[in-house]
């Protein structure tokens, strides 16, 4: 072990523990690269539609941003090269740490802007049964958990970095 | 092996196993992508199929598959103004103005697909080999289109020939068929001309400006066997099957009442069109317009007026019957199969648009079908935008098309549980049917938000009269609907829109019209064919 490995690999986790998170985090970027080459490869797929159908506090700047077609665009775009980058660095274990934290601020939104409380009704049926938490939820979570267990830098291209940008040392 | 040499073995084998750790993941990008490529294969398989057999999703199928390569149609257009513009486009012409304003409008805003939406169109293996307008500027309009080779397809095989006569443009032997979308004043001469002379004939809607015109046209069609298509483009619309298949499982139960709408509040919405600059008596054939019109009126300001609005006047159409019931009535006919009412009555007035018009600008009709204990009700206003949409009422639920339904998209439609239902009561009571939400919702192409911005482009696209939706992918129902006739002409098969419906459609119309015209209930005699 070199002396720049964080401490995570070794002294917290062990082998299973580590390869446990280094596969939640190959199987999200998996979903995650998906949802955005779908949507590439969608050409009239956009956000509109659920925007639209927001709910909750946030659903005022939903539809401002659906009616708008410039920003609705960019936010479209948003969507789909983010959610793609994101699922590319999660899978390579490239910049993992910093995809981690924006992807799981994206899924948050995801959550907040259609939330399943009681009370908030959808025009489209959820997949799946859901009372307050959602898969959104939990997805937005586990990607706080991988920021918090960086594993780019063992399995993954993180490792060719990790003196050369200081953010993505993952010390802790 | 010295010390030396055995630690650097260790390390490089150390250093060796780290990078591979580090590239571990990368076989995971490949399986992802090696599955992604067949996931889109199959995806791009699937789309083809379907943008091809445009009546997949029809229970039977009355249009065989990819017929359009069988035989070359020539085709001609009689009466090339805007509509018939929009006919021509379906088939696939355009004029080259219309492709840069396209192009524009999608530089301008991406989500303007009108460009996109047309060169994506199936070529249907036809020609536009023939044009007849009494407007110079139209007919060279029409031609313009014929050679215009920026289309699905490219090149066109043939280019039009003008005529100012439609008579000539019938007698040319090279013509399979012909698109008619002149003023309805003139639909059923050219449409009996035509059968005679052995062409088939899409006709746009109103079928014809009177009652007996109708029955002509419905004799004429029959005796000589053509393959006709009245213009109701609804008849492709994915979301009116759908509403189809609902109402035959049953599921609003029984249905005593159906209400039709038009809100409309633009001068464009109540036919106050432009008049051409280049309109003039050296530039329109006044005299062969106004020859089957009843009342005849020399050329000059108010002749210019009636030539590009003629929707406002009796003379040569019947206003907001044969332009908008028409559509909403043969939509209900597709959907629930009523065919012609037993009586109808209607009234109205000229309330808002005093420029000298005679026909309503406010009506209301009403029509009975007693052997379905059903009444269908339409109300039109020209000058309110107000949308109340169309209301499938039954005892059970209520189906809401356009205006205030949607489910989220401007052409879908909901269905929403009575909270006095009979079949329901038991769900509802469980909570299960929430009867303040839909129980179901169809909206079509709602991941899509469309540059479809005024008013009454709005209104028609509220009735689905502007795009359907196969397979996600947004298709102009008029093309559609021109696909239908032509491959119908080619596999001997019958059009959606056949006779027998469009003769429904103008019965029910003209019996509405006799009735404001006449102050008095109207009755079909069907043994008889007459209305009294």
């Amino acid at each position: 072990m070199s002396e720049n490995t964080p401490k995570i690999t070794s002294q917290f986790l062990s082998n299973s523990q580590l390869y446990g998170i280094i596969a939640l985090r190959v199987l999200i970027g998996w979903h995650l690269l998906y949802e955005g080459v779908s949507k590439i490869l969608n050409p009239y797929w956009s956000s509109a539609a659920f925007l639209l159908d927001s709910k909750w506090i946030f659903s005022g700047v939903a539809k401002s941003i659906a009616s708008n077609p410039g920003l609705l665009t960019f936010v479209d775009y948003l969507n789909i090269y983010g959610l793609t980058a994101i699922g590319f660095s999660l899978i390579l274990g490239l910049f993992s740490r910093l995809s981690s934290l924006f992807g799981a601020i994206l899924i948050l939104t995801y959550y907040l802007f259609a939330p399943p409380f009681i009370g908030l009704e959808y025009s489209r049926p959820a997949e799946g049964s859901y009372i307050i938490i959602n898969k959104n939820l939990i997805e937005a979570c586990a990607l706080f958990v991988l920021y918090h267990f960086p594993t780019g830098h063992i399995v993954g291209l993180d490792k060719f970095f990790i003196n050369k940008i200081p953010f993505l040392g993952m010390r802790f | 092996m010295s010390k030396e040499q055995k630690k650097n073995l260790k390390e490089e084998n150390s250093e060796r196993r780290e990078i591979l750790k580090a590239l571990a993941t990368i076989p995971v990008l490949g399986l992802f992508f090696v599955n992604l490529w067949e996931k889109y294969r199959r995806d791009a398989i699937k789309k083809s199929n379907i943008l091809k057999d445009l009546v997949a999703e029809k229970k039977v199928p009355n249009v065989i598959k990819n017929i359009s390569n069988n035989r070359h149609l020539n085709i001609g257009i009689i009466g090339y103004g805007g509509r018939g513009g929009h006919l021509v486009r379906g088939a696939g012409f355009a004029t080259k103005g219309w492709i840069d304003y396209a192009t524009k409008a999608q530089n301008k805003n991406k989500l303007h697909k009108a460009l996109a939406t047309f060169m994506s169109q199936e070529d249907l293996n036809c020609s536009l080999v023939g044009a007849c307008d009494l407007f110079d500027v139209n007919l060279e309009l029409a031609l313009d289109a014929s050679e215009n080779e920026t289309r699905p397809g490219g090149k066109p095989k043939n280019i039009a020939k003008k005529y100012k006569d439609y008579r000539d443009l019938l007698a040319d032997d090279e013509i399979d068929a012909v698109i008619v979308a002149t003023p309805d004043h003139w639909h059923s001469k050219i449409v009996i001309d035509a059968a005679r002379a052995g062409k088939h004939v899409y006709c746009e809607k109103g079928l014809t400006r009177t009652f007996d015109e109708a029955i002509d046209v419905y004799d004429a069609v029959k005796k000589t066997g053509i393959t006709f298509q009245l213009g109701h483009q609804n008849r492709q619309v994915e979301a009116n099957e759908q509403a189809r298949q609902i109402i035959e499982q049953g599921l609003l139960g029984p249905v005593n009442l159906v209400e039709l709408t038009t809100n409309r509040n633009s001068s464009w919405g109540a036919w106050v069109w432009n008049i051409h600059e280049k309109a003039n008596e050296k530039t329109i054939d006044w005299e062969m317009f106004q020859k089957p019109a009843p009342n005849k009126i020399p050329f000059g300001e108010e002749a210019l007026k009636r030539f590009f609005r003629w929707r406002c006047w009796y003379d040569y159409g019947t206003g907001l019957s044969g332009d908008l019931l028409s559509h909403d009535f043969d939509t209900i006919n597709q959907i629930m199969n009523l065919g012609i009412p037993k009586y109808a009555s209607s009234t109205g007035g000229i309330y808002f648009y005093k420029d000298g018009r005679d026909v309503p600008d406010v009506w209301n009709a009403t029509f009975e079908y007693p052997d379905k204990d059903l009444t269908l009700l339409y109300s039109a206003t020209l000058s309110s935008n107000s949308p109340r949409g169309n209301r499938i009422m039954g005892h059970d639920a209520t189906m809401m098309m356009g205006g205030q339904s949607g489910g989220g998209s401007i052409h879908g439609f909901i269905v929403t549980a009575d909270n006095e239902s009979t079949k329901y009561r038991n769900r509802i009571e469980d909570g299960i049917i929430n009867t303040k939400y839909p129980m179901y919702s169809y909206s079509p192409g709602s991941k899509q938000i469309d540059g479809v911005t005024s008013a009454t482009s709005q209104y028609f696209a509220s009735k689905g009269l502007l795009y359907t939706y196969r397979d996600g992918k947004r298709v102009d129902p008029t093309h559609l609907h021109i696909k239908d006739w032509l491959d119908s002409i080619r596999s001997g098969g019958t059009p959606r829109c056949n006779i027998e419906v469009a003769l429904h459609e103008a019965v029910a119309c003209h019996m509405a019209t006799e009735s404001y015209l006449q102050g008095r209930r109207i009755e079909w005699d069907p043994i008889n064919r007459k209305l009294i």
